[in-house]
């Protein structure tokens, strides 16, 4: 049932280039012509893995910050050694542990989940999310330091404790502070999901180098770095779209 | 008494330098990641098929060579950027190849071959349909897999074959399609599995890579070879591999 669902996703993605590219193909140049359904490919699975991993990296990293900072030290000792050891091993040292490392194990493999554990795409996800979480976490928690402390006070004065205070007064502002390097992490997510073409992906990178293996054209690379470009210009635009109106309240008019 | 050892080193290297200066001096590449043909042994050093004819043929053009290992995507692009003068890594000629490099005669000729584990449901290739299989990028085999699969199996391309033999015992992969030798080699080593299919003919000869416009070592490396197979160093060197000559 899965490979069903994969393969005409699969299909789905392909047609779409293929659409993709009799609009933009005539426009572009010759060697990017050639390819130009791999490339497109390429950049909604590069997309793709990283919506998903922000989206996934976010969901985990705000209790990851909340235990971080908590006095409880049952809480705030494992995510310590979480955001560390996450944040201090290079990325693709943690995809190759992960991909080629847990296929070790006969349990997994005869587990529900291999499927998933199986698949490049999804090992991929799973992995820079996890990456991104630890980094997020630690952005987050700068947020939650940089709440002036008598914004606390007063909330407390008025009757707010605990979850309350988190959800009224501390987090609002913690993502306001944290938004700009937030946005940051984001294309750096974008550049580092390259690294899952090392594992099978067929990312824009792993598109890109396939590609460069039959031609052995430079301009090939050329022509990803633009694509890469396009990607982390739209997203800081976005950002800084959002942080203008989180931050309007001391906006100059 | 120390500065005379170290005026009497100089002295030896240069007569060392002036002596090599006659003959040829080659910078040689090769992957290090395609056993029985290229890999490191546990010293680091180079060994394999590749590397012994190599050195054979360095012998045979009494050219004072250096073999340096280069990771496969990457070893077209360093030659052409004059990092070595010449690839000796199982390379197929190739046409797309051949506009950017030369080649030399055929070292010997490969065929492709399906490899999965014996008593899988896989008999052919037609069983492969809707199934992960695996090759190297930027190789003959990964090649044809997207030419002539694409859409029928899920390809999933490694950067090194040893990746693509990681992820079948691990069973990520339900076959792979992989140059016919290096397979055998792996095979010998793991018993489990087994060739399936029928042999893939795609007329595949391999040969050493050098710039364009260098065709005098071009030349002079597909003389050598010649030599080496009329002389027997060539067989001595196969049989060290492989029961049959696969030139």
């Amino acid at each position: 049932m899965m490979l069903g669902f994969d393969i005409s996703y699969f299909e789905a993605k392909y047609r779409a280039s293929e659409a993709v590219c009799q609009i933009i193909g005539p426009a572009t140049p010759q060697g990017f012509a050639d390819y130009c359904p791999r490339f497109v490919q390429g950049t909604f699975t590069t997309v793709e893995i990283l919506v998903l991993c922000c989206l996934i990296g976010l969901v985990v990293a705000v209790p990851m910050a909340l235990a971080r900072v908590s006095s409880n030290k049952w809480l705030s000792v494992p995510a310590y050694v979480y955001i560390y050891v996450f944040r201090g091993t290079p990325l693709l040292v943690q995809l190759f542990l992960f991909y080629y490392g847990l296929g070790q194990f006969e349990v997994l493999r005869e587990s529900f989940l291999w499927p998933v554990l199986r698949d490049g795409w999804w090992m991929g996800v799973i992995v820079l999310s996890i990456n991104t979480s630890a980094y997020v976490a630690e952005i987050l928690r700068g947020g939650i330091k940089g709440v002036p402390e008598g914004q606390v006070e007063a909330g407390r004065a008025a009757g707010m404790s605990g979850m309350l205070l988190y959800r009224r007064i501390i987090l609002p502002q913690a993502f306001r502070i944290a938004w700009p390097a937030y946005g940051n992490e984001v294309i750096l997510m974008l550049k580092a999901s390259a690294l899952t073409s090392a594992i099978t992906v067929m990312d824009l990178m792993g598109q890109t180098r396939t590609i460069f293996s039959r031609s052995y054209d430079l301009e090939i690379f050329v022509y990803a770095a633009v694509l890469y470009f396009v990607m982390a210009f739209m997203l800081t635009y976005l950002f800084r779209l959002v942080e203008r109106r989180l931050k309007r309240h001391i906006a100059y008019p | 008494m120390f500065k005379t050892t170290v005026i009497s080193l100089f002295l030896a290297f240069g007569i060392v330098a002036t002596a090599s200066a006659g003959g040829m001096k080659i910078r040689i590449a090769t992957e290090g990641a395609y056993p029985p043909f290229n890999m490191k042994d546990a010293s680091g050093e180079l060994i394999g098929f590749d590397v012994d004819i190599a050195k054979a043929l360095c012998e045979q053009l009494k050219a004072e060579c250096t073999i340096v290992a280069q990771d496969w995507d990457g070893i077209i692009p360093a030659l052409l950027a004059k990092k070595y003068d010449a690839v000796v890594a199982s390379m197929s000629i190739t046409e797309e190849r051949m506009k950017k490099v030369d080649f030399t005669g055929r070292y010997y000729s490969n065929y492709l071959r399906f490899g999965a584990k014996k008593g899988s449901a896989i008999k052919s290739a037609d069983d492969l349909i809707g199934k992960n299989v695996g090759a190297q990028r930027a190789t003959v085999a990964g090649q044809w897999l997207e030419d002539n699969m694409a859409g029928k199996v899920r390809v999933k391309l490694y950067d090194k074959q040893t990746a693509a033999y990681a992820d079948m015992t691990s069973g990520r992969l339900d076959a792979i399609l992989s140059d016919a030798y290096p397979l055998f080699d792996w095979l010998k080593e793991n018993p489990d599995y087994e060739y399936v299919g029928e042999k893939v003919d795609i007329n595949d000869q391999i040969g050493i890579a050098v710039r364009k416009n260098e065709a005098e070592l071009r030349d002079a490396l597909s003389g050598a070879i010649k030599s080496i197979r009329e002389n027997g160093t060539y067989a001595k060197i196969n049989a060290k591999y492989f029961p049959f000559d696969i030139y």
